[in-house]
């Protein structure tokens, strides 16, 4: 595991011919080594150093996709245990579980559910991201399930104890690239043989990570290799274990089987609804490669969403919006001037509240490295003369025949020392400390 | 081959302080609910938050949860014992603000030891959050509190003075809030401690960010804190840390506008007491010691989930 550079170096063909852009070989395994460059670079590198370095060089947590086109979810590659030493990089895909043992009608009000629940904030969507479908009649209603679950384009789980019946649908659908549900001790060998011949990832299923372990292995030597775990715990607290446990023994101690991505069904053991959301959360906190739970709800889907999105962001670097003028709800020479910072949820509660509340408006955003109002504040760098400096730059004068500017509430202090720097004529207007009262403000403003 | 589990025990731990009675750290792992990694001698706690005047603009949940005692500080303590089973009540003296109704300090002063002398759970104060004025209010509640230890805060780079003295002259325990940094952490510790406050008496604000307004820097902040402690042994920033989660969650839009504004997002009242009780959970992963909530279904959702490690 971990080559070094000149490991590297071994083997390539050490003839420095710089197609691939590095002057010598041995600099071009330096950068192999740090991460920094793909093998495919260099052309001539034979089939068999490259099957060593690419095992050699994979992430310690096995990376594949699930599904096909938009709805594509990619899980594990994960490569750190705390976000502040890199960042985690895909999100926790969140599956709904529905059943052919459920009604006609209640399957397509769920599936419907499922596909429209989709939220967008901070320019990113957060949707419900996998449909797990389960056998518990027999093998037509299955298969009728699966044909209405394929018809939503999520990815999805092919979930069914009966080999026959797992096996008839993993040929059927191939080409959506669903996962199978599950390879256990008792079927490994059969399982990986429909998996090969359909291309398709699999859960290895077991009580405890021991038995998952074993359960890999088979896989494993058979030559599967999208593989995700469940350890099938009975609570939140086995669940908590075996999701560290895990990624532990993969990161620290390179043990490769139980590198793969964790797969949660919450369903199986949450009390109810509001618990599956509080135990999801915990756990795509806690390195969850996939979460199963029951209920397509938007009350719910929301907070996990958003608490995921919270996990995965890259903690180097906040999420920023071009500096610059914002023109919102078709502004023009009489219409108010609103100025903020340029962290990416600054702009969006912003932008959302004076939308929502149908005034045109001109919002300078300026450029505070990605930081919050009082945040950019308190590091000196939403102030006065920094302020007055960036609105004298723009061409907003151009933009609007008044001399009238907004500053959010919380900076309220600043508005004196403003309008100094702003000049003669300028009126700096104080507005509200929350956002959400934006829009009355608005709409009482008069030029 | 068989599974070998990677458990993570330090030879360094969290330092225990006891809130009259009730005892918080302890631990050598990294996370109260890590009991997998070692022995958590004292669980992690909640507390329910107790405002000092009857709170304007609330959110609709926490009305219908709360609004029958949400004007009597008393009663609303009395609730959260009696009722909702709280570890500790966090009495939140906002009332004091000098750009809100900027009560005196020791008419505030006089609420806490009204709360103080009702309930018998351990208490928390907490300020105004105008490091000022809470100075002055925290030296006041001490004062008016002696007899029994309470946890007050947050004290802060600029009152840590004020609020430090008076906590040595009656045995209190300090909450040192620092804007979520590692460094101003160990250095607001350390200043406490030059003025003789010992580790035994600190407890850690990181300050809380909430879900979906900056839970994630809270989050990992907390984690390398604990890190620090356990891993490289800083004395410094041993402390058991608390976490205001209530006030934060319940502040952002999701948790507030109703179904019929936004018919997209869901149930008002499901979603609200997710967005503390997921906060929660992930601050609870983090390493909070102490989890201030305020409405008693999140309580119960995290009583749930801590009741399957320490039953
Ligand atoms: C997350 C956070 C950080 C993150 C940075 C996050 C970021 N991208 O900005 C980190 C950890 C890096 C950080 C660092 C610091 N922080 Co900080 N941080 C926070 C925290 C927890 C949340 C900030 C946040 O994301 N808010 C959400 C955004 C959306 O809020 P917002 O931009 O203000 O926008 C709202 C309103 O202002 C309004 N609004 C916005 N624009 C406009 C415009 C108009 C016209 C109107 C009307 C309204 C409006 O709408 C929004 C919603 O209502 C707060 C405390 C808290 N709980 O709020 C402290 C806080 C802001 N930080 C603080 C401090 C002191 C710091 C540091 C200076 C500490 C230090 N000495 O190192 C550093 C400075 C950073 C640096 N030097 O680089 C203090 C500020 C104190 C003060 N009152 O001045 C706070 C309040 C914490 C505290 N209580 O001490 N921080
Ligand atoms: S392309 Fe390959 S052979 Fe040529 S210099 Fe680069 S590494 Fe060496």
């Amino acid at each position: 595991m971990g080559l070094t550079g000149i490991q590297i170096y071994k083997l390539l063909p050490q003839t420095n011919c710089k197609d691939c852009g590095e002057p010598t070989c041995l600099a071009f395994a330096m950068k192999l080594a740090a991460g920094k460059a793909d093998i495919s670079l260099c052309p001539y590198v034979s089939e068999e150093s490259k099957a060593k370095l690419s095992e050699a060089t994979a992430p310690p947590i096995r990376e594949f996709t699930i599904g096909t086109g938009d709805g594509m979810v990619k899980v594990g590659g994960e490569t750190v245990m705390f976000r502040h030493e890199k960042t985690f990089f895909n999100p926790t895909p969140i599956a709904v579980m529905v059943k052919d043992s459920e009604s006609d009608d209640a399957i397509s009000a769920k599936l419907s559910k499922i596909s429209s629940i989709c939220f967008e904030r901070v320019g990113k969507k957060l949707c419900v991201d996998m449909v797990f479908a389960k056998n518990e009649a027999d093998g037509a209603k299955f298969m009728a399930l699966l044909d209405k679950v394929a018809a939503t384009n999520k990815p999805f789980v092919i979930a069914s104890d009966n080999l026959e019946t797992l096996k008839q649908a993993a040929e059927k659908y191939k080409d959506k690239k669903p996962m199978l549900y599950a390879a256990t001790l008792a079927n490994a060998d059969a399982i990986a043989e429909i998996a090969k011949a359909t291309g398709l990832s699999v859960v290895a299923k077991g009580n405890g990570l021991d038995e998952v372990s074993q359960v890999t292995s088979k896989l494993l030597a058979a030559g599967v290799k999208d593989i995700a775990i469940d350890s099938t715990p009975k609570n939140f607290k086995d669940a908590l274990k075996d999701n560290v446990f895990a990624r532990r023994a993969s990161i620290k101690q390179k043990v490769k089987e139980v590198g793969f991505p964790t797969f949660n069904v919450i369903s199986d053991y949450a009390k109810d609804g509001m618990m599956e959301a509080v135990i999801a959360s915990g756990l795509i906190a806690q390195y969850a490669g996939i979460v199963v739970i029951s209920e397509p709800d938007p009350a719910k889907i929301l907070p996990i969403t958003v608490s995921r999105m919270n996990v995965f962001t890259d903690p180097q670097r906040p999420m920023v919006v071009e500096q610059g003028i914002y023109p919102i709800n078709n502004p023009d020479e009489n219409s108010p001037v609103i100025i903020t910072v340029n962290f990416a949820l600054t702009y969006f509660i912003v932008s959302a509240e004076i939308e929502a509340s149908r005034v045109p408006c001109w919002l300078m955003i300026m450029d505070t490295e990605g930081l919050s109002v009082l945040t950019a504040w308190s590091a000196g760098k939403f102030v006065a003369d920094a302020m007055a400096i960036y609105v004298k730059k723009t061409d907003i004068t151009q933009k609007v025949k008044h001399r009238k500017i907004i500053i959010p509430g919380y900076v309220a202090q600043l508005s004196g020392e403003f309008q100094e720097e702003l000049g003669e004529g300028w009126e700096v207007q104080i507005g509200p400390r929350e956002a959400a009262d934006l829009p009355k403000f608005l709409k009482m403003w008069k030029l | 081959m068989a599974f070998k589990e990677p458990v993570e025990k330090y030879s360094n731990s969290v330092v225990e302080v006891d809130v009259s009675g009730v005892k918080v750290g302890g631990q050598s792992v990294l996370s109260g609910i890590y009991t997998f990694d070692g022995p958590v001698p004292n669980p992690p706690k909640i507390a329910m938050e107790v405002i000092d005047t009857q709170p304007e603009e609330w959110p609709q949940p926490l009305i219908d949860a709360l609004g029958d005692v949400y004007s009597d500080p008393v009663k609303w303590a009395l609730k959260c014992q009696n009722e909702y089973k709280a570890d500790m009540i966090c009495l939140s003296l906002l009332s004091a603000d000098p750009n809100g109704m900027n009560r005196p300090a020791d008419e505030v002063a006089k609420t806490a030891r009204a709360v103080l002398d009702a309930i018998n759970v351990p208490l928390i104060v907490y300020g105004c959050l105008n490091s000022e004025k809470d100075g002055e209010v925290m030296k006041a509640v001490q004062e008016a509190c002696h007899g029994k230890v309470i946890l007050v805060g947050p004290a802060d780079d600029e009152n840590y003075k004020q609020i430090g003295a008076a906590s040595l002259g009656y045995g209190n325990k300090v909450a040192a809030q620092s804007p979520i940094d590692v460094n101003l952490a160990k250095q607001l510790n350390i200043l406490l401690g030059n003025l003789g406050v010992p580790m035994e008496s600190i407890i850690i604000d990181p300050t809380t960010g909430g879900l979906g307004y900056g839970i994630e820097y809270t989050f990992s902040v907390m984690q390398r804190i604990r890190l620090a402690a356990l891993a490289q042994g800083d004395d410094k920033l041993k402390s058991p840390i608390i976490s205001m989660i209530g006030k934060e969650a319940w502040k952002a839009r999701e948790a507030k506008i109703s179904a019929s504004e936004e018919p997209s997002f869901g149930d008002l009242t499901t979603r609200g007491i997710l967005w503390e009780a997921i906060t929660a959970i992930n601050l609870l992963a983090a390493g909070s010691d102490i989890l201030v909530l305020r409405h008693p279904e999140s309580v119960k959702l995290l009583r749930n989930i801590l009741n399957e490690f320490f039953s």
